[in-house]
């Protein structure tokens, strides 16, 4: 140790040659420019703010809106504060998200397999699906959904009629209502307790299998606890659950209820849209998959079935359900562009009618952005939990 | 000789097994139809179903699109028509749609500038081509400055300014494009190389600006482009309506395009970075000399299915107000003038085909890259 000191320290050349200080130099002029870059925003907002008399604070929330929203899940009146017509917008932007969501998963997964079939004609049925949806614009196909099929539908006293009291018209699709009668909650609660029981079931019998090797006919229980212990549930009780038919009266239908064209439209253009693009992932995790595992899988003897549940879908899966993730969240993002065929989403409510009649741009803007990005990054999150879970470990 | 017999068995055959029928035959047309249509009743039964559904959509489409379609005439000639598109129409509005309202006179200048791009985009996707990095020179630096001063004009060589309020159709859709290309891919290559930095500042801002612009729509982004970015600005700096979009695309597109080329950052085995470091040469020339012509052949698929997605997104620009070509189509379609049930659907179908042959074609083009590369890689 006595040595050391004695050293002469090594010449390290200019502190410009320095890889630390050059960091630390370059670190603070970035540091400084965001900081420059921001504090000019915000003072030239606040400048351009004040002359414009633009409202700068968050007191429009409470405000009387005065202006109708078509499509409400939730209570709403023209006499409602701005705050609730951003609820209105946030819980259609969710509905339209969670319902493209499921279809979507429906028809991509369709497609995907149906890419791979030995089938020649499904193959190529399902290619031609894929290029030609992927490749032409969300907003044109909204637009054609919208403007082209659904809007030139027949007036309601000629309204196609579907088999199940369903009729087609300009105004919309209209369905039977269902009619909740006593006791229903019953039924609910007892599909409530189906899912839940079911998830236990899958639990309890992967425990089982990793332990003794035994399978449970796992799909067959949770098909009896969620489908049919409702149904049992429903008859037990008489009934509680009736279907109140449309009947046209003089120039619409009474009784129903009425799923809006520009929802339909929304809904269609966006599943359709989504779904070329799951099928590419769904065939890509399918192919991922070696063919010695299949092979393997058959050596051991399991069946076909067998193989592709217990062998091919588990590993395709962690290769499909990230970019799957990221297809949802496009789904939802993409949502926005209702506002072209005036569906009252988040985006056409909030931050179309609101920030035009308040003017309070920044505010309302920074909300809508926070909305999105909140669902971003939480799915983005619970994301990186689910690979961290699943990722594949090699040796 | 005896048999070998254990207990009352015989082991030993004696009589020859019947021959089997011969094989099934394995080629040949109707061997593929058998192995390829009907190998089951169920292969059979979808056979038939999505036949019937080919059958049932191609010749009307064609019907609708070629056969029946109303070739020239006018608005009467295609309400008599019901069959048919109604491409007449197209022809009407096919100058509208090209060049939106720019001054008649002067639509030689986007002429010019849309074939002097097209021919340094060929120059620089044509792989045999010579000197290929003096197209990209071009096209990335000399190109945006010529397009600017023909487009917009400049007095003092006599081209009058044209309003960018004219501007529209084709020429928007395909500026803004070009635009949102030749800025996002220098713009996500150092984000990429932020994202990936020792530097924790750097590092910290690349990676919330990624993380914002990817978290919302693109329609927030232009509202945001168009709304908040002249509150943000001085007076004097208050971009022009059409520069705001085009400033939102770039900086949306260039997001997304830096997480595809940190993938290919990532996918850089060490030894490179460790192979330049060991040579002695600094960050950038590494970047430039070693890591980024390799991450970035990687990635081509990548950054091509960026491209296609942005192009098909300039379409969200109508939410400002600026007529692109979707925007346009729109406004032809709802022409009281030429008012008739064929309308609508011609102007989509022509719509629809122009953004698939260009959609269609890049992404025909990378696959051809990409199996050409790594043909390349293949030992």
């Amino acid at each position: 140790m006595a040595n050391t000191s004695t050293l002469v320290k090594p010449d390290r050349g200019s502190i410009l040659n320095d890889p630390k200080a050059r960091s630390l130099f370059y670190q603070v002029v970035l540091a400084a420019v965001v900081i420059a870059v921001f504090y000019g925003a915000y003072s030239n907002t606040s400048r351009h703010m004040a002359d414009a008399h633009i409202p700068t604070g968050f007191s429009f929330w409470n405000a009387v809106a005065g202006f109708d929203i078509n499509q409400t899940l939730i209570p709403y009146t023209q006499l409602s504060t701005y705050g609730r017509a951003f609820w209105v917008g946030l819980v259609n932007t969710l509905l339209v998200a969670v319902l493209g969501i499921v279809l979507t998963t429906i028809i991509g997964f369709t497609v995907g397999v149906a890419r791979l079939s030995p089938n020649w004609i499904v193959a190529k049925v399902a290619m031609v699906y894929v290029e030609v949806i992927r490749n032409i614009p969300l907003l044109l196909q909204l637009l054609f959904w919208y403007n082209a099929v659904l809007k030139p539908l027949p007036a309601p006293k000629q309204s196609i009629q579907i088999p199940g009291g369903i009729f087609l018209n300009n105004r919309g699709i209209i369905v039977p209502d269902p009619q909740f009668g006593a006791g229903s909650g019953w039924v609910g609660l007892a599909l409530l307790f189906g899912i839940v029981a079911s998830f236990g079931f899958y639990g309890w019998a992967s425990v089982r299998q990793k332990k003794t090797g035994q399978q449970a006919p796992v799909l067959l229980v949770a098909a009896a606890l969620i489908i049919g212990l409702p149904l049992l549930v429903f008859f037990l009780l008489g009934s509680p659950i009736t279907f109140e038919a449309p009947v046209l009266k003089g120039f619409n239908f009474r009784g129903g209820r009425q799923i809006f064209p520009e929802l339909a439209a929304l809904l269609l253009g966006l599943s359709v849209y989504t779904a070329s693009f799951i099928a590419e992932i769904v065939r890509a995790g399918i192919q991922s998959v070696g063919r010695g595992q299949s092979e393997a899988a058959h050596a051991l003897g399991l069946n076909a079935r067998q193989t592709l549940r217990l062998v091919v879908i588990p590993q395709a899966m962690r290769v499909i359900i990230p970019p799957l993730t990221s297809q949802y969240l496009n789904l939802t993002k993409n949502s926005s562009l209702a506002v072209f065929i005036g569906y009252p989403d988040l985006v056409a409510v909030f931050a179309g009618t609101v920030l035009n009649q308040t003017g309070a741009a920044v505010q309302v803007m920074a909300i809508t952005m926070a909305v999105y990005l909140v669902i971003s990054l939480v799915t983005s999150f619970a994301m990186n939990l689910f690979n961290k879970r699943n990722a594949l470990v090699e040796r | 000789m005896s048999d070998l017999t254990i207990g009352s068995r015989t082991y030993l055959q004696r009589e020859k097994n019947p021959a089997l029928p011969p094989p099934r035959l394995t080629s040949g047309p109707l061997a593929w139809v058998r192995q390829n249509l009907f190998s089951s009743i169920g292969s059979s039964v979808l056979t038939f179903l999505f036949l019937a559904l080919a059958l049932w959509i191609i010749p009307s489409l064609i019907d609708f699109a070629f056969v029946k379609a109303v070739w020239s005439g006018d608005a009467a000639t295609c309400r008599a028509n019901l069959d048919g598109a109604c491409w007449a129409f197209i022809r009407d509005k096919f100058d509208y749609l090209r060049y939106g309202s720019y001054p008649i006179d002067q639509r030689w200048r986007v002429d010019v500038t849309e074939v002097v791009g097209a021919v340094l985009i060929f120059w620089l996707l044509w792989n045999g081509a010579p000197r290929r990095n003096v197209a990209a020179l071009l096209f990335f630096i000399v190109y945006p400055i010529l397009a600017f001063v023909l487009l917009r004009g400049a007095p003092l060589i006599g081209l009058p300014v044209i309003d960018t309020s004219l501007w529209g159709g084709v020429l928007i859709t395909l500026l803004m494009s070009v635009i949102g290309i030749v800025f996002s891919l220098p713009l996500g290559v150092l984000l990429a190389l932020g994202r990936r930095s020792q530097m924790p500042i750097v590092k910290a801002a690349c990676v919330t600006f990624i993380e914002f612009v990817r978290g919302v729509p693109f329609i927030t982004v232009l509202f945001m482009a168009n709304f908040m970015l002249p509150l943000f600005v001085p007076d004097y700096l208050t971009p022009d309506r059409l520069l705001r979009p085009m400033i939102g695309t770039a900086l949306f597109s260039a997001a997304y395009m830096a997480e595809v080329v940190r993938a290919g950052l990532q996918a850089m085995p060490k030894g490179q970075y460790e192979g330049a470091m060991a040579l002695g040469i600094g960050y950038w020339p590494m970047m430039r000399l070693v890591v980024l012509p390799q991450a970035l052949t990687t990635v081509i698929p990548g950054i091509v299915s960026t491209f296609i997605g942005l192009f098909k997104d300039t379409t969200l620009v109508a939410i400002v107000g600026i007529a692109d070509f979707l925007r346009t189509v729109e406004t032809a379609r709802l022409d009281p003038s030429w008012a008739g049930p064929t309308i609508s659907p011609t102007g989509y179908l022509f719509a629809a085909s122009f953004y698939w042959v260009f959609c269609f074609g890049m992404s025909r083009y990378s696959q051809r890259t990409e199996r050409r590369l790594s043909k390349g890689r293949k030992h």
